[in-house]
């Protein structure tokens, strides 16, 4: 026993000295609870918050958080913001909160949150905060019994790229980077303080059937899946719009190449001509010549976003399925009873 | 603080026989969090309560915020500067959410708590006092509200009363969320669909066996018979919709086949975006 424990110690050693990468986001019971509020009486319109906490090993916990006001595209309101912002941080020091940004939290309409806001947002955390995540609650899904939390985080290798702001398919390649690279979902954990769960124990009603017993024997999911495949289709045509411009590129592209051989050839017969006649061939280049300047190859983030998103509204899709089909064969076998 | 002189006549404002609040289990967690983050000296915390008032009279606490104070034998600081930037704060983000009270940890109502409870009826008419009972000196966390009431002899205020107020505790949130999660002190995972649909299949099963179980006890003479449960089994098997087995089957057999196919839809879907990633790093090798 002794001897494994040391042997853990000194694996945590080890793994301590490659600054571990973060494997677990541990939130309080407190933040879902404030999360799910916020979202749910802002539903559907989407809001934000931050995420205060500690950032202990590969271990990131989420302690406490407050939510942003509504937005608006006003730049008075936007200082009126950050304001807030420090004078919330300060006021929860005083009563000794966690005093430390670690992400930030929003709500999703049926999981579409893939945007390139939400990238654009994250490097602006990352700028100020080596490790942050971002939490996403999806408050329509849980009218179904199910507590759709999520932790991201952007990876590594797609950071990097961003940062170069190079999309070309080159690039993607070496990188092996794909679509699925994108995000990264790191488990939660929850945890409460034992005063809390001492509560709860003595809250807890003794009704053997819940709430959420209720939503999620509830059959009648089809507004749901509705607009999910309306999100999905609509996600088809996004993604067609930027295979379109794909398209467009490539054929400009092969044009661009039959203009440059052709262009060669007739410098090549020219300079054939000029040897024969003994003077100085012309250099096979001219960079002055707009055929040869090149095309620029379209950003691929925007297809790899959509695809991101396409994927996901399948997964809800598959998901919801799977549970009516639980649903309907559970009502089908009471029936017959 | 509460006076127990038994001779003043009490005349209670008519306005508080109806009234009782409901709490949002995030005030709980709140509070238990201010709680356990006190100051090393602080015997309690005390904080402000928001919420809104509900037609009906009942106080809908949702919210709440901890204010710094320090407290001596006979007086209490309480840091009003800190109170009205939270509440500014507060109403950013939530302007429909007011000041309806005040909180403080301990059992039921302490020296202090009547200078509080005056600094508060100043912000708000009648406010709301809860005590949650961190310490558990009862044995159990109890968690009380009460509201202040004025007893006069005729014409002359003589003292303010605290009297107890009906709470509701039903944690229709947390419910919502599971108590498992929010029980323990420790969950490794959030559970998934199925899982959770697993679990309330269970539960259903469990129920439904319960019900199996009554029934044949009453039938066989083990258990008296209860009118009111027979009425609720009676009811319950009456709720279901009487359906021929055929009309039954069509319309299960029709919803498996909806669901079959956005399964199918959604599976080739991802098949199409697989091959689609696939094609295109072998495109791009070549």
């Amino acid at each position: 026993m002794a001897n494994s424990m040391a042997r853990s110690f000194l694996q945590v050693a080890a793994t301590e000295e490659v600054a571990s990468p973060l494997r677990v986001v541990q939130i309080e019971g407190l933040v879902i609870l404030k999360i799910i509020k916020h979202c749910k009486e802002f539903s559907p319109a989407l809001v934000t918050g931050q995420l205060l906490g500690l950032d202990v090993g590969s271990v990131l916990e989420v302690t406490n958080c407050f939510p942003f006001p509504i937005r608006e595209e006003d730049e008075e309101i936007e200082a009126d913001g950050a304001n807030y912002q420090l004078e919330m941080m300060r006021c929860l020091r005083e009563v000794n909160v966690d005093n430390n940004t670690v992400g930030w939290y929003q709500s999703t309409i049926l999981g579409s949150y893939q945007t390139v806001e939400l990238i654009e947002t994250f490097m602006n955390y990352q700028e100020n905060i080596r490790r942050c995540v971002c939490i996403i609650y999806d408050p329509s899904r849980s009218n179904q019994g199910v507590l759709a939390l999520k932790a991201l985080k952007l990876s590594d290798s797609f950071m990097e790229l961003y940062r170069a702001n190079n999309f070309t398919g080159e690039k993607l390649r070496e990188k092996n980077l794909s679509w699925v690279d994108i995000f990264e979902e790191i488990p939660i954990q929850v945890s409460n303080s034992a005063l809390i769960s001492a509560f709860m124990t003595e809250l807890e009603s003794d009704t053997p059937v819940k709430q959420c017993d209720y939503d999620r024997l509830q059959l009648s999911t089809k507004p749901y899946m509705e607009r999910n495949v309306e999100f999905l289709i609509e996600c088809m045509d996004d993604l067609s719009m930027e295979q379109q411009k794909f398209q467009f590129y490539y054929r400009s592209l092969s044009r661009q190449q039959a203009q440059q051989q052709a262009w060669l050839q007739k410098r090549r017969t020219e300079n054939m001509a000029r040897k024969a006649a003994g003077e100085e061939p012309l250099p096979e280049e001219d960079p002055s010549n707009p055929i040869f300047k090149p095309i620029p190859e379209p950003s691929r983030l925007e297809s790899f976003l959509v695809t991101n998103q396409i994927a996901n509204y399948c997964n809800q899709i598959n998901g919801v399925a799977g549970q009516n089909f639980n649903r309907l064969y559970l009502m089908k076998s009471l029936h017959d009873n | 603080m509460a006076a127990d002189d038994h001779t003043v006549l009490q005349l209670s404002t008519p306005s508080t026989a109806n009234l009782s609040a409901k709490v949002h289990p995030l005030v709980i967690f709140n509070i238990c969090d201010c709680y356990v983050r006190r100051p090393d000296q602080a015997e309690r915390v005390i904080g402000t309560l928001l919420g809104s008032v509900l037609p009906d009279g009942t106080v809908d606490i949702r919210n709440s915020y901890a204010v710094p104070h320090t407290e001596s034998a006979e007086q209490v600081a309480l840091d009003i500067e800190y109170h009205h930037n939270m509440v500014v704060s507060h109403q950013k983000v939530n302007p429909k959410e007011v000041i309806v009270g005040w909180y403080s940890t301990g059992l039921g109502v302490t020296g202090g708590s009547a200078l509080i409870h005056d600094f508060y009826s100043r912000e708000v008419p009648n406010p709301v006092h809860l005590t949650v009972d961190t310490g558990f000196r009862n044995g159990e966390g109890t968690i009380k509200a009460y509201v202040s009431v004025n007893l006069a002899l005729g014409d002359r205020q003589l003292a303010a009363q605290f009297q107890e107020i009906p709470l509701d505790l039903r944690m229709v949130e947390a419910e919502r969320l599971g108590f498992d999660i929010l029980k323990t002190t420790a969950v490794d995972k959030l559970p998934n669909d199925l899982e959770g649909m697993e679990v309330t299949m269970q539960r259903l099963l469990a129920l439904i066996d319960d019900v199996y179980k009554y029934v044949d006890d009453v039938v066989e003479g083990r258990v008296a018979a209860d009118n009111s449960i027979g009425r609720f089994i009676s009811d319950t098997v009456a709720s279901l919709p009487k359906l021929s087995p055929s009309v039954f089957d069509k319309l299960v057999n029709d919803s498996l086949q909806d669901q079959l196919l956005l399964l199918y839809l959604s599976s080739i879907t991802r098949t199409q975006l697989g091959l689609a990633e696939k094609l295109n790093t072998a495109a791009q090798i070549l």
